[in-house]
This record gives C-alpha cells, sequence and structure tokens, in this order.
C-alpha cells in the first residue's frame, strides 16, 4: 500500500497501479479515451491529464498523463489543479474539431464515453471555423456498422482487435491526420469478438448492425442481467428489451468468468427471441388450438400425466429449474437427460474428474494467469470462443522466466519487451486452429494419436501413469517437449472438451493433471447448461427409449430439446411411435414439436428466471427482460409447477419462486448444495425498494401502448425476482447480481462499469456474481487406464469426427440472419491424399451412407486433415450428423 | 361612506373600457407565433421528414407522452417508423421542441385539439406531420449531419472537406 495526495488529500492506494486506475478506483471523473482497464495504457489520446507535483513544496508541478504514471508512495497530484483543466478542455476541443454533427442519427449516442467526457469537460461550443475531415466507410460485414468520420483516434479498436483478440483484418492505414481504422477492403470482419469493438470503441465509428433495425436508446431499454445461451462458458450479458421485442445483448462484466467482452454469437444470437418460428400457440391434438387458454390447457395436459406412466426428458439448454421441476412432476426414476448415452457418459467422466480434486478447474480469468497451456482436441474459437480469447491473453503474456519490472498495464512497453516470445502453448487437434500461431507446437492429429499424445505426455512426468501405445518417433519426441514445457510451469493448463466426443481425451487430460500434481484442467461442454444437467445424474436418452419400448409408459414430456438433435432419426421416430402421449413444451419450432401431440409454448432465456451451470461448475442466474403478452409464454419450470400443483391438489396460485425450486434443488440432490445463493431471494429490498429494470431516464410510458387503449395498463409485477419491470425503485448501486445496466451519474456508456468494481479490473462490488458447485474433494486414486483399441478402417472406411462452428454449430444461434449468413454450407472434409485416391477433387460431391441413409454432400479438400479422417460439421440446423462419432461407410461415387 | 362611492365610481368606469372577453368560437384569440399549442412534425427545405428517430424528445419528455420507433430507409435515412404522441397527458411544456436537433418537433398556436373520447387524443405520425417547414425554415439536418443518408455525399455537406484519399501521402 502507498499514500498519495490527490488535491491534497491523502489516499491509501495499492502499488502497482496506474494514477488513473488508481483515481478512478477512489471514485475521482477523470476523462480518458485510449487507456482501457483490459488492454492497458499507451498514452495516445493525452485525455487523463493531471498535475503532479515534485513535493509538498512544489506548487508549479508538471503536467503528465495520468494512465502512464506509476503510483508511488507519498505521490501528491492535482486533478482539479487549474492547467489540467484547462488541459483537458483543450484535448477534447482539438477531437471535436473534426468530430460530425452526428449525434441524432448515431447509435452510440446516450451510451457514448465521447459524449460522457466532453460533457465532463465542459467543452460544448466549437471555436474551430474550418472544415470538417471526412472519410468513406466501409462494409464490415453483417454485424458491425463503420462511420469512419466519428474517428477520435485513438486507437482502441486496433489494439482490441489486433492485439488483444488476435484478429488480422483490421488495421489502421494512411499517416498523420488521415489515419484511417478498417479493413484493407470491404469485408465482413473474421475475429470472432468482432462485437466487442462496439463497446470498445468510445464512440460511434463501430456499432452494432442488428441493434440498427431496431434501434433504440440505451435509456429507453429494459434490461435483465442475463447469461449467454451459446456455449457452455456461461458468460454474463445484459439482455435488452424495448416494444416487446429482444433488441441488444452486450456484455455484463463479471472478473470471474468473461471480464468486459463475449463473442459475437454470444452478442449476436439473440434473434431466436423474436423469430417468426417461435411457438406462439398451445396445441392439443385433436383439439382448436385457438380456444386454448392457460386453464384448459394445464387441465387437459395435467390429465395425461399418469404417475409411473410418464417419463421426462430434460435438455442441457434450459435451466436447472425447469430441469428440476420436470424431475419433480414425474418422479427421480423417471428422469432422463435428453441427449445421447455417448455424451453423457463423457459428461460424467468429466463431471467425476472435476470432483475428483486431482486439478484445480479454473475459471475464464484463471485460464489467463495460467504459464503453458496444452489443447487436446479442441478448436476453442469454434467451441468455446471466450475461453480462446482467455488463452491468447496468457500466452501473450509472455513465458514466465521472462521477468521485467514493467507494470502489467503499460501494455506498448510490454508488448515491445515480449516481442514474439510466447508462454508455451501447445495445440493436439485434427485441423488447424487460430490459436496454432501462437503455439509452440500444433499438431494435426487424428483423435487416437491425440489421446495417444495425451497418455505419453503423462507417461513422461510420471512414469507411474499408463503408457501410451502406437505412437510413431517424432510423436513421441513431441510429448517429451510438451511433458518438459507443463513439468516446468507454475500453473500448467489442460484443456479439453466434448467437442469430439472421445472419452479418451478426458482420461488422457486426468491423468496428464494428476501427474503434474499441481495443474489446472478445463474442460468444454456443448451447450450452456450441459454441466448442470449432467450433475443431475440421470441417465441418458437411450435408457428412456428403451424404458418405452419395454414398459407401458404412455406419455413422455420433453423439455425444451431438439431429439432429433440428439440421436438418429430412425431412433426417434421409432421412439415417438411408441409414445402414445408425445407432451413438448419449447419455444421454437423444430422436428420434435412437429411431432407432438401436446404442444406447450414456453419463454427462451429472455422471458425466463432460471440458472445455468457453466463449464467450471458455476451456477449462475439469468432474469426476465421481455414481459410476453401472451400468457402461455412463461418459463417452463412454471409450467410443470403449476402441472405438478394440480396432480398434487395444491393451489396454482401458490407459486414457487426461483429461489425456492434452488432450494428444493440442494435439498434433493446434495451435490447442488449452496446452488440458491446464486439468486437472491424474491424479498430481498434495498431500503424497501426494488431494483429497477428501467432507467430512470425511460420514455414513452404513457405512449408506447396508447394507440391499443389510451389508458395505462397496469405496469407488469415480478414476483419471482427483487427486481421492477419499471423506472421505479432504487437508484443506487444494486447487487452485484442482479445489475440490469451500467450506468453513473455523468457516465452514461459502458465504461460506467468502473463504478461498480472495487478496484478497476477487479471484482464488483460484493463479489462476482455466481457461486461454484465443483468443491473437489473425493481425491482420484489412480491414472485412467489407457483402453486402446485401434480402428480397423478398411479401403473405403473413414472415421468421421465432427467439426464445430462458431456459426453453426449452435442451434439457438443460427436464426441470426446474420449467423446464417456465415454458418457453412454442410460439406464433408477429407485429407488432400484421400481426395487425391479417390479421384475426388474440392467441391465434388461425395455420398455416403450413415445410419443406413444414403448422403451426400460437397467436399472440402483439408490439406493439414490426417489420412483416413473425415469431418462433418457438428449441429447445422438442416444437417446434423447424428452421432458424432461413427465409422462411416464411403459409397463414394467415382467421379467420371 | 366616501370609499364605498369611490369604488362604485371605479367599477363602473369598466363599462367604457375595451373588452379583454371575445367571443370565443366566432371570435379567435390572436396568439403569438411561439405559443406552445399542439405539436406538429415537419418537414425539411426538400420536403421530407424532419425527424431522425434520435428519441431526444421522447427522453426530455416529462410525462412520457411521446413514443417511436427509428428505423432507415435504403439510404440509410432515419426517420420514424412510427411517432405517437398521447394528448391526454400532455402537458405542453416545450421540451420537446426544445431537446429537438433537427428542428422537426414544433409547438404551433393552436389549442382546439379538444376532444369527447380521450382515445382520439393519441396522435400517430400522420396526425402530427404537417407538410411545411414551421417556424423554421430553410434548416436540413443531413447537410449538415456527416454521414451519407442519401441527402449529399461524403464531404458536400456544409462545412465538409472531401473525403480523404487513405492512398494519399500528401500531408
Amino acid at each position: 500500500m502507498a499514500t498519495i495526495y490527490i488535491d491534497n488529500k491523502a489516499y491509501e492506494v495499492k502499488e502497482g497501479k496506474n494514477l488513473l486506475e488508481t483515481c478512478l478506483t477512489l471514485g475521482f471523473n477523470l476523462p480518458y479515451f485510449c487507456w482501457h482497464p483490459a488492454m492497458g495504457s499507451v498514452g495516445a489520446c493525452r485525455q487523463c491529464a493531471v498535475k503532479v507535483f515534485k513535493d509538498e513544496t512544489d506548487t508549479r508541478g508538471r503536467i503528465t498523463m495520468s494512465c502512464m504514471e506509476s503510483v508511488s508512495n507519498e505521490l501528491r497530484l492535482s486533478i482539479s489543479d487549474a492547467d489540467a483543466v484547462q488541459f483537458r478542455a483543450n484535448i477534447i476541443e482539438w477531437l471535436m474539431t473534426n468530430h460530425p454533427h452526428d449525434c441524432a442519427v448515431c447509435d452510440e449516442g446516450g451510451s457514448c464515453h465521447l459524449q460522457d467526457m466532453t460533457v465532463m469537460t465542459g467543452h460544448n461550443y466549437r471555436r474551430f471555423e474550418y472544415k470538417k475531415r471526412t472519410y468513406q466507410n466501409q462494409y464490415l460485414g453483417p454485424f458491425i456498422n463503420h462511420e469512419m468520420n466519428r474517428c477520435i483516434q485513438c486507437y482502441r479498436c486496433v489494439r482490441f482487435y489486433k492485439d488483444y483478440a488476435g484478429g488480422k483484418d483490421l488495421d489502421v492505414f494512411a499517416a498523420h491526420n488521415h489515419v484511417y481504422f478498417g479493413r484493407s477492403e470491404d469485408g465482413i470482419l473474421q475475429n470472432e469478438f468482432s462485437g466487442n469493438l462496439a463497446e470498445v470503441c468510445p464512440t460511434g465509428v463501430f456499432t452494432d448492425k442488428t441493434l440498427k433495425e431496431h434501434y433504440t436508446r440505451k435509456w429507453d431499454f429494459t434490461s435483465a442481467p442475463s447469461v449467454c445461451q451459446h456455449c457452455s462458458l456461461g458468460c454474463n450479458i445484459i439482455a435488452a428489451e424495448r416494444y416487446g421485442e429482444l433488441r441488444q445483448i452486450t456484455s455484463r462484466y463479471n472478473g470471474e468468468v468473461n471480464g468486459y467482452f463475449i463473442c459475437d454469437r454470444g452478442r449476436f444470437g439473440y434473434e431466436f427471441v423474436n423469430s417468426p418460428l417461435r411457438i406462439k400457440e398451445a396445441k392439443l391434438r385433436d383439439e382448436n388450438s385457438k380456444d386454448l387458454n392457460k386453464k384448459n390447457l394445464l387441465n387437459k395436459t395435467s390429465a395425461l400425466i399418469t404417475p409411473g406412466k410418464t417419463i421426462g426428458i430434460g435438455s442441457p439448454r434450459t435451466s436447472m429449474e425447469s430441469n428440476f421441476a420436470l424431475r419433480k412432476l414425474i418422479g427421480a426414476e423417471n428422469f432422463y437427460q435428453g441427449i445421447s448415452e455417448q455424451e453423457a457418459s463423457l459428461h460424467k467422466l468429466i463431471l467425476e474428474v472435476m470432483n475428483s480434486g486431482i486439478a484445480y478447474i479454473p475459471s475464464l480469468k484463471e485460464v489467463e494467469e495460467a504459464d503453458a497451456i496444452l489443447v487436446l482436441g479442441e478448436d476453442l474459437h469454434n467451441s468455446a470462443p471466450m475461453l480462446a480469447l482467455a488463452v491468447r491473453q496468457a500466452i501473450q503474456k509472455g513465458p514466465s522466466e521472462l521477468k521485467t519490472s514493467l507494470p502489467a498495464w503499460h501494455s506498448l512497453a510490454l508488448k515491445e519487451f515480449i516481442q514474439q516470445e510466447h508462454a508455451p502453448l501447445f495445440i493436439a487437434n485434427p485441423l488447424k486452429t487460430q490459436l496454432d500461431e501462437l503455439a509452440q507446437a500444433s499438431l494435426n492429429l487424428s483423435p487416437a494419436e491425440i489421446i495417444q499424445l495425451g497418455y505419453a505426455i503423462a507417461h513422461h512426468i510420471d512414469s507411474a501413469s499408463p503408457i501410451e501405445h502406437l505412437l510413431s518417433e517424432s510423436l513421441l519426441k513431441e510429448a517429451k517437449a510438451i511433458a518438459k514445457a507443463l513439468s516446468k510451469a507454475k500453473k500448467p493448463l489442460i484443456i479439453t472438451g466434448t467437442s469430439s466426443m472421445q472419452e479418451g481425451l478426458v482420461k488422457a487430460a486426468a491423468n496428464i493433471a494428476k501427474s503434474l500434481k499441481t495443474a489446472n484442467l478445463c474442460f468444454v461442454e456443448h451447450e450452456c447448461n450441459s454441466l448442470g444437467l449432467a450433475m443431475m445424474d440421470a441417465p441418458p436418452l437411450e435408457e428412456a427409449m428403451k424404458h418405452v419400448f419395454l414398459n407401458d409408459t404412455d406419455t413422455v414430456i420433453i423439455l425444451e430439446n431438439d431429439l432429433y438433435r440428439r440421436t438418429s432419426s430412425g431412433n426417434v421416430d421409432r421412439f415417438f411411435e411408441a409414445c402414445k402421449e408425445i407432451i413438448v413444451i419449447d419455444h421454437l419450432h423444430n422436428k420434435t414439436t412437429q411431432k407432438a401431440s401436446v404442444l406447450i409454448p414456453t419463454g427462451t432465456f429472455a422471458e425466463s428466471d432460471g440458472t445455468l451451470i457453466n463449464n467450471e461448475g458455476r451456477a449462475q442466474s439469468f432474469f426476465q427482460a421481455l414481459n410476453a403478452k401472451n400468457e402461455l409464454i412463461q418459463e417452463s419450470w412454471r409450467w410443470l409447477n403449476e402441472l405438478f400443483s394440480l396432480q398434487k391438489g395444491i393451489s396454482i396460485k401458490d407459486r414457487t419462486s426461483p429461489h425456492e425450486l434452488l432450494e428444493e434443488i440442494a435439498i434433493a440432490m446434495p451435490q447442488f448444495k449452496g446452488i440458491a445463493q446464486a439468486v437472491l431471494q424474491s424479498d430481498f429490498r434495498i431500503n424497501g425498494q426494488r431494483i429497477p429494470r428501467e432507467p430512470h431516464r425511460y420514455s414513452g410510458r404513457t405512449a408506447m401502448n396508447a394507440h391499443d387503449n389510451v389508458s395505462e395498463p397496469k405496469p407488469a409485477q415480478d414476483l419471482d425476482t427483487p427486481m421492477s419491470f419499471t423506472m421505479e425503485g432504487y437508484r443506487g448501486e444494486p447487487p452485484s447480481s442482479i445489475i440490469p445496466f451500467y450506468w453513473s451519474p455523468g457516465w452514461n456508456s459502458v465504461q460506467s462499469v468502473n463504478k461498480f468494481q472495487i478496484e478497476i479490473g477487479g471484482a464488483l462490488h460484493g463479489g462476482d456474481p455466481g457461486i461454484r458447485l465443483i468443491n473437489n474433494k473425493e481425491g482420484m486414486s489412480s491414472y485412467y487406464d489407457n483402453n486402446f483399441v485401434p480402428i480397423e478402417l478398411k479401403d473405403q472406411e473413414w472415421l468421421a469426427i465432427p467439426v464445430q462452428h462458431i456459426y453453426g454449430s449452435d442451434e439457438l444461434s443460427i436464426h441470426t440472419p446474420g449467423v446464417t449468413e456465415r454458418s457453412p454450407q454442410p460439406y464433408i472434409g477429407l485429407n488432400k491424399l484421400d481426395a487425391e485416391n479417390l479421384n475426388l477433387q474440392d467441391g465434388s460431391k461425395v455420398t455416403f451412407e450413415t445410419d443406413g441413409e444414403e448422403v451426400t454432400l460437397p467436399l472440402r479438400i483439408i490439406t493439414e486433415l490426417p489420412r483416413k479422417v473425415a469431418i462433418l460439421p457438428h449441429g447445422l440446423q438442416d444437417f446434423n450428423c447424428h452421432l458424432p462419432i461413427i465409422l462411416r461407410i464411403k459409397n463414394l461415387k467415382k467421379s467420371r | 361612506m366616501f370609499s364605498i362611492i369611490r369604488s362604485i365610481w371605479l367599477t363602473s368606469l369598466h363599462m367604457f373600457r375595451k373588452r379583454a372577453t371575445i367571443e370565443y368560437p366566432e371570435h379567435k384569440a390572436p396568439l403569438h407565433p411561439r405559443y406552445r399549442g399542439r405539436i406538429v412534425l415537419t418537414r425539411d427545405p426538400d420536403g421530407m421528414e424532419r425527424c431522425v428517430g434520435c428519441y431526444l424528445c421522447a427522453a426530455a419528455c416529462p410525462v412520457d407522452c411521446i413514443a417511436l420507433q427509428a428505423t432507415e430507409d435504403e439510404n440509410h435515412r432515419r426517420y420514424p417508423e412510427f411517432f405517437r404522441i398521447n394528448f391526454s397527458r400532455c402537458i405542453f411544456c416545450g421540451y420537446c421542441e426544445e431537446a429537438c436537433p433537427t428542428y422537426a418537433i414544433q409547438l404551433i398556436p393552436d389549442f382546439e385539439i379538444s376532444e369527447y373520447d380521450r382515445q382520439n387524443l393519441v396522435y400517430e405520425k400522420q396526425d402530427l406531420l404537417i407538410s411545411g417547414e414551421g417556424k423554421y425554415p430553410g434548416y436540413n439536418y443531413y447537410k449538415v449531419a456527416g454521414l451519407d443518408a442519401g441527402v449529399k455525399n461524403k464531404g458536400e455537406g456544409d462545412n465538409e472537406e472531401p473525403p480523404i484519399d487513405i492512398h494519399s501521402l500528401l500531408p
């Protein structure tokens, strides 16, 4: 700790920080542009000037950029010094000489850092009489809009895009006062994190193009804290509603999870909520759906549920509450996970390893602290993008031997110092990944080879670990090198996951972690609640099918799950034929909902409260942002609870809040102990007040519904959470788990998050939200055995493995037009030599047999792909390779 | 006694003064041009809608009686998809006019908007839009704004330099 004097007042502050962070942490309003808490300082914009004095007697002082000055003991500075104030005002005035007269039509307006800073420095009149500089814009794809006139040359965009996120196609061009931030030519921004440009840019150069389609100012949104539904990492987001539509997703700061950023799938994949494919009406077999109101739908559905003769199928893409409510309704013994046996057993194994205590399960923040990383069989940019971003930060920090006295915020100096020295990163994946450029070694191997490589590494570190089989001499050498680097590291991290559906990978990764003793181990799953569902420890889908075929079960309840994505359509068809009644609860029409005899609409994440468990076992709650006018659109858990009440003869009016449900979960399944702490009780109040979802500037309340009825309706009530759907309520800082939007007096932009943190870039006041449920205690006694079974592939046989695509593999985000545009068409990928042997060129049609069906797909020649391995995209909307790993017999028509 | 007579005298004198009361429906009150009455949406000199859907009027409105939705045409010109004022709530404070950066929303000297049915006081865009420029002739926001919305090309607006040729090395 050091003592510094700000305007002659003493403050105890942390050393090693810069003055700007320190002043902001202390609550001073100091304007800045180029500095960003995640990206550090470069001292480019000259906006954060303060006066620093030599000692007590010094009256002249010197003006310095606070972001470039370290905190030192007994340092004296002045923020309010007249010279410093004048200096900052001048800087803004210069920046504004070329800034266009655009605010009224600029999407940033109302959440603009430049507006805030201009007001903060007091600049209000343009004295500069000369003409304004203009630029031509570029087309940057379906997600980001470009309006270059507004640029203030802070360089944040390129620093984020190139240096932080590793993008290649955004740069700064031209010279002096002509600098241009854009691509070398028009085109789609390729980086997976391009959406963050809209938040990183302090003004409106880069804005969210999907928001433009239904533009709303920040102050007009009804926002709710939410959790991303598009991969297993559980990034925190803010979901914003206006006029009954979900209109924007922005990142919600969580120091432990996603920090300041989210990926493009998470940011732009929200449009399924507004999709025309939404289920808005209930359907009951042989009934006119128009007459179905909530009451008779409940009664009729309840009549179909006979205890003991009904089974329920849960889902990894819905909340814990919904899954549990289903389990409660039909009984634990009748509840099944809605995923394939293969995936379920993989999850079970992952849970076993996570619980075993052989390794620490790091959060994304902790991933950034790793000093050697091994990625086994995952293309992180496509399966868990934010994890890839975290890995990049860890690697770009440089090897741990590289000792420097430079503080972590001094980003440009550090970059110069580190140069191309990277912390060791090793990647073994069938395909090239975007992280390869940072890797010491990136090996494109078949799944079996990756597994054996893993065993070999573990065996090198600890000879008690089982030995590998059938590995070439060169790979053994690689394994040795990787083993050496990992054992040298203080915080080695092994990342693997379920992308390629290989149990061996999990076991090999566990063995490496065990051999290292102090390793971090990170698993990636497919869906947002995969781990939560796995923790419920229910039998998989195949068991449910078996149960129906063998017993006289008459009704099946399918909860938010498209079974056709889980197993082969033949199996699902047979299963549905065997069921008498199929009750489907879902929010989007899909193949499964077409088979439903009872179809119950439900809310998406934006219309629901719920809790998800992410890949590190962190329970995080999301809250309702949207209030559907349709009474039938309510949370699945509410439907199921109401059915439960009907069955048990309890009054439906006795509502169960999400908090009570979570408490019930913890009682029913001790592995979820503590989960109820993830959400505040619904009667939580501050000064007797709720937390408003709407900012105090919310507009149009008395006109937005006036065309229907001039008498304003009663505002929607929220009985489940401590938040309100109105602008009335507590105006101070809400608890960290229920921050609906970031705003602070004078700080309208997203930068106001500074005011919510204990220290800049650290935890939110009251601690980052989320409760970790994995407390590894059990202890793994022995290594996993290497059950190597060589795969015999005949001449016409290939091992087909699934490949993840950030745009396309996710079931829900595909409904965003921009995501659809960027999603690949179904294809099959083969090695070049394999294709040549078969006399095939890129794009030729390949016919093969799978699950007894003949499929023809265009060929993509993939040079790096190992031989005898074929790849198929995972989870595409109109093409599903059901069991992700099957030996496929290629029935190849010889071309010509 | 004297004061009573004086009061009667003074009061009687008013009989010969000019009458302040006007026979309202037959005679209209003279209103100043800046009288804050009915709200209209004006058009720019080219006859296009002036409103750019910036939501500032809605934000300024103390009774929140303005609701709108911005949208864009094929030239990326922003305009309101709908624009609704609930006059049964409006207090004619004129803050919306003050907030408007484009002179689109203006209060005019007309107060004759009474209705028997409150629902009829909800005005939509077609009810608000007039064909003229109102009190502020000659102003066209898109000519002075930086962006290209089909009104002028980049660099052709008032007080704008031609767009930068980023390949040029000249100072």
